[in-house]
């Protein structure tokens, strides 16, 4: 990776940088050293996220889309992930150089995450009661009452039926959605301004997936909550992001408006991906596909990370890394053609 | 019309649930699968979706004859393969064969490529002569496209969607008639998912295959069937072709499902009428008595609770559904809009 | 919590693997003229195991202890028995490398002597418990129900008994005060006791490693296509549950020295005139004040064995292992 295209990537956000933003990721680079090299797996990744809106993170398997989120949360397995550059910055505070304590009040209150396997995110041996109400206890000094009645509420709220009820049960007495619920009340217990989704939905069957996101889309209206959204359902990002934020090897290839991105692509890898997807309302030939696979993240090939992979390719992106660029209004590419593929019928 | 070469009657696989260490007793039983029958035919695709808990994998594993049914026929060109041992089993495997969903935990980590594409043929020896059994892997290799020369590396060089073409080219192997499709393609990522699917499809056509391709997935299971199955706790509510079940699904459960699926396109989604099921699927140890629908059902009424409805064409129905209220209903929002 | 970290590590190709490899695109290549010798995993692991330091140096220590054992006269001409009181407790020398005891008798040579002993006790001993144990816990992981349950029980009553005492119990009984036996039927009896009350252990390993392994999805699919039991055995349980075992059969080796050095200090194992390292540091650790030499030496031996016997383990685990390649 070339240096001289930071200055590039971080200057080109998708828009401009007024000061009240509620949380900046700015050309954020993490490796991993691992015993067989140093994996390259964030490199350089600006987005935001504002209150009340939802961006989502879109992504395969190894792009960072999950490692980028626990940079922000904190929570980066350290060794072997090492945080090289850039800022998470949370009301215009750069997070990665505050101190330990300072990030552990903005865990829980500021920023709250939910994983996609709530039954390993929530202790075996603890009541799901009891883990919410905890919180209370432990960040808000409340007594062992309030805190009970405090945590019935936030169970309520996720309408998990008979929460009183409930309270005392144990995670693994809960069905797959009902411990989604619980976990998304345990996420919001402390009101937080930002609630990261790292593929919510993903372990769970699509009528409940269905309830889950609608639940997910009401909470956020209602807390006016900065959500950001990870995931590789192209189906799902559809019914509920506001902006979207496209990630192939560690780099932000678009970023768009969710309406112009599905209408029109601004980089041949979102392009591939929604012509490689099946069509529930048609029985479609064959599919076309992205050929290949995604780079090795300890050797990414020079120039656009996509270029062994791309059907546009020319030689100018073997040589040179195209910066993500703002292209039209709220949305940006990084690719050398991104005017010619969105201004092709 | 081509013949069957799969009969499934009235197939019931059930778990007993059991208390105790010493002294176990039987307390009940997960009635995973309760009397499913469909065919197959030479050649086409059965596509078989459900949720979790549906018994659709089971029914894989009773198909397979890895499990004995609890009553009830799987019938191969007349043969009845769940009554069936030894050698004469053994001889069944290859005409039935299995893919399976996880391609980072079905291949055994301590053996190479060219081991485990040729195992088949170590186990059935009489398939090829112990000297062309390389060369064969290695067309295999080519067939499912992977390079031939990666024939001795083992399975965790390779990206998940390489090792389910590894699992692929194992199963196709012994030339079988039939591939039972376990999820083959919801553990990888979109763009590799379509290559795999791509890949079956070819394979299809070209060995004349008959699949029964089970996944969570109905986008994935419309594109690939030509006929579709639908499950819900141990039995088959509707099951029509693509085309019946798809753009005129009759059964409350298929529309609920349908109308859940998101779709990738974000302008239906202000106008699309996503039926909301409540609650969760029901334990299939102890499902509802009658319709085992009826209690997340906006349509049901008494007759549910008393009767089982039985999988058989309707009047509000042009194919075979399982609802005593079967009547179509308009529930793909994206038609206009695709 | 979930564990994309690690997800999104194993999402990325390793190393060296070519790129290209993936899609279809790569079908059909022109085959290379040099026909690729076909491997397995003994093969691969070999190949492997040739290209470690570790190994082979672990490997020449194995050998030259072994040798020791089998042939002791190749390496001291001195007699080990013999004393002679006027030498006692003689400092090391170039005479007697490692001086000599409080019984006048040469330590470099009992050393060389005791080896015998203690490594063909030690190592029959963990063959044993290895093949005793391994086959008790393949059967009840892989049979499971009654005879599961059967099998554990046996083994939970060994396991119960207390190892020093069970050994005391065993050995009082048929090598008591008053018996006979020839050395080689002590050592036989030493082995035998070991092995009746260790073999639980390396069941149990034995027999959750199986149960872990045999729902895995590898074998359903070996099942699927028609593999009969002892190929699942052989091929594909068996080289995946043998490397907790493996290791540790070699901490085993190291402790069996000792238990068999235990047993000779309690009077119930091997006696003088049989040498072994266990006899020798026992005799020389009450004068540990006076010549610390007479233990210094038998127990550099015991550690150089024994670290010897757990580093060829690691070896040979690591390189059964693709994955660490």
């Amino acid at each position: 990776m070339s240096d001289i295209l930071v200055s590039e990537q971080s200057a080109a956000g998708a828009s401009g940088r007024p000061a009240g933003r509620l949380l900046e990721v700015d050309d954020l680079r993490v490796e991993f050293r691992t015993r067989d090299g140093v994996a390259k797996v964030i490199n350089g990744v600006t987005y935001h996220v504002d209150a009340g809106e939802t961006l989502a993170v879109l992504g395969e398997s190894g792009s960072g889309k999950s490692v980028t989120a626990q940079t922000i949360m904190g929570i980066l397995d350290t060794p072997p992930g090492h945080v090289t550059g850039g800022q998470v910055r949370y009301h215009g505070k750069d997070m990665l150089a505050m101190s330990f304590e300072e990030r552990r009040r903005i865990r829980g209150e500021g920023i709250a995450m939910i994983f996609q396997d709530a039954l390993s995110a929530l202790n075996p041996v603890f009541t799901v009661g009891f883990q919410i109400a905890e919180q209370y206890r432990v960040r808000r000094g409340m007594s062992r009452a309030d805190a009970k009645k405090r945590a019935i509420e936030m169970l309520d709220q996720v309408k998990i039926p008979n929460a009183k009820g409930r309270f005392n049960n144990y995670p693994h007495q809960f069905s797959g959605g009902m411990r989604q619920r619980a976990m998304i009340a345990m996420s919001l217990a402390l009101d937080p301004e930002v609630l990261i989704a790292d593929e919510p939905t993903t372990a769970l069957d699509v009528t409940v997936q269905a309830q889950i996101m609608d639940l997910l889309a009401e909470l956020q209206r209602e807390r006016q909550m900065g959500m950001i959204l990870i995931t590789h359902d192209l189906g799902v990002v559809a019914d509920v992001a506001d902006r979207i934020a496209v990630m192939y090897a560690g780099r932000i290839v678009e970023e768009a408006d969710v309406y112009d991105l599905y209408a029109k692509p601004a980089h041949p890898y979102t392009l591939g991906l929604l012509n490689s997807i099946p069509r529930l309302d048609e029985k479609g030939q064959e599919l076309r596909t992205i050929k290949g696979l995604p780079p090795n993240l300890m050797n990414i090939p020079p120039g656009c990370p996509f270029n062994p992979r791309c059907p546009m390719a020319q030689p100018v992106c073997r040589e040179k890394v195209p910066p993500l660029l703002q292209i039209g209004a709220g949305r940006a590419s990084a690719c050398h053609f991104a005017e010619e593929l969105v201004n092709r019928d | 019309m081509t013949e069957n070469i799969l009969e499934v009657r009235d197939l019931v696989k059930h778990y007993p649930v059991t208390r105790g260490v010493v002294f176990r007793k039987t307390v009940g039983h997960v009635k995973a699968v309760d009397g499913v029958s469909f065919d197959l035919r030479q050649g086409e695709t059965l596509g078989v979706v459900g949720e979790s808990g549906c018994g659709k994998s089971t029914l894989a594993r009773v198909l397979m004859n890895l499990e004995k049914p609890t009553a009830g026929s799987v019938h191969y060109k007349g043969q009845d393969i769940s009554k069936l041992s030894g050698g004469a089993l053994r001889r069944l495997r290859r005409q039935i064969q299995l893919v399976m969903q996880d391609p980072y935990t079905s291949l055994n980590p301590r053996m190479t490529v060219g081991d485990l594409i040729g195992e088949p043929f170590e186990i059935h020896p009489e398939v090829a002569p112990k000297g062309s059994r390389r060369g064969k892997v290695k067309e295999l290799l080519d067939l499912v496209g992977l390079n031939p020369e990666h024939i001795n590396r083992y399975p965790h060089q390779f990206s998940g969607g390489q090792r389910q073409r590894i699992g692929i080219a194992r199963a196709l192997a012994l030339r079988p008639e039939i591939i039972v499709c376990d999820e083959p393609v919801s553990a990888l990522d979109v763009s590799i998912q379509a290559q795999v699917m791509n890949l079956l499809e070819k394979l299809q056509a070209e060995f004349g295959l008959a699949y029964i391709f089970i996944a969570h997935d109905l986008s994935v299971v419309r594109h690939l069937s030509d006929r579709v199955a639908v499950m819900y706790l141990g039995k088959v509510v509707e099951i029509g072709t693509e085309d019946e079940i798809y753009e005129r699904p009759t059964h409350p459960y298929t529309q609920a499902l349908l109308s859940a699926v998101p779709v990738p396109d974000p302008t239906v989604r202000e106008h699309k009428a996503i039926i909301r099921l409540t609650g969760d699927v029901p334990s299939p140890a102890d499902p509802p008595s009658g319709c085992r629908f009826r209690t997340r059902c906006w349509k049901a009424q008494e007759v549910c609770a008393q009767e089982v409805p039985l999988l058989q064409i309707r009047s509000g129905s042009d194919h075979p559904s399982a609802c005593h209220f079967a009547e179509k209903r308009e529930i793909v929002a994206t038609h206009e809009a695709a | 919590m979930s564990d994309p970290t690690a997800a999104s590590i194993v999402g990325a190709p390793p190393a060296h693997q070519p790129t290209e490899t993936g899609g279809p695109t790569d079908a059909g290549l022109p085959a290379n003229g040099r026909q690729e010798k076909p491997r397995g995993l003994l093969g691969d692991a070999w190949r492997d195991l040739r290209r470690k330091p570790l190994f082979w140096i672990s490997a020449a220590f194995i050998l030259l202890f072994i040798v020791m054992a089998a042939f002791p006269s190749l390496f001291t001409s001195a007699d080990p028995t013999a004393g002679e009181l006027s030498r006692s407790l003689e400092k090391p020398s170039g005479h007697a490398w490692f001086g000599y005891d409080i019984q006048g008798r040469d330590v470099f040579a009992r050393t060389i002597y005791g080896a015998n002993a203690s490594i063909v006790v030690a190592l029959l001993s963990v063959l044993g418990t290895l093949l005793i144990g391994g086959a008790m816990g393949m059967i009840a992981g892989f049979r499971g129900g009654w005879l599961d349950a059967l099998l554990s029980r046996i083994a939970d009553v060994f396991f119960g008994l207390p190892f020093v005492l069970g050994a005391i119990v065993i050995l009082t009984t048929f090598n008591g005060t008053g018996t006979n036996n020839s050395e080689w039927e002590v050592k036989g009896l030493v082995i035998a006791s070991l092995v009746v009350l260790s073999w639980p252990v390396v069941m149990r390993l034995m027999r959750s490693s199986v149960l872990a392994t045999k729902e895995a999805d590898y074998i359903v699919a070996a099942r699927a296509l028609g593999a009969g039991t002892g190929r699942i055995i052989l091929k594909h349980l068996l080289p995946n549950t043998l490397a907790p075992i493996l290791v540790y059969g070699t901490i085993m080796v190291g402790s069996f020295i000792g238990a068999e050095a235990t047993l000779s200090f309690l009077g119930v194992g091997l006696k003088s005139p049989v040498v072994s390292w266990g006899i020798i540091i026992n005799e020389a650790q009450s004068l540990i004040r006076v010549a610390p030499h007479l233990l210094f030496f038998p127990a550099a031996f015991l550690v150089a064995a024994v670290l010897s016997f757990v580093m060829l383990g690691e070896a040979v685990r690591e390189a059964l292992d693709p994955k660490l390649r």
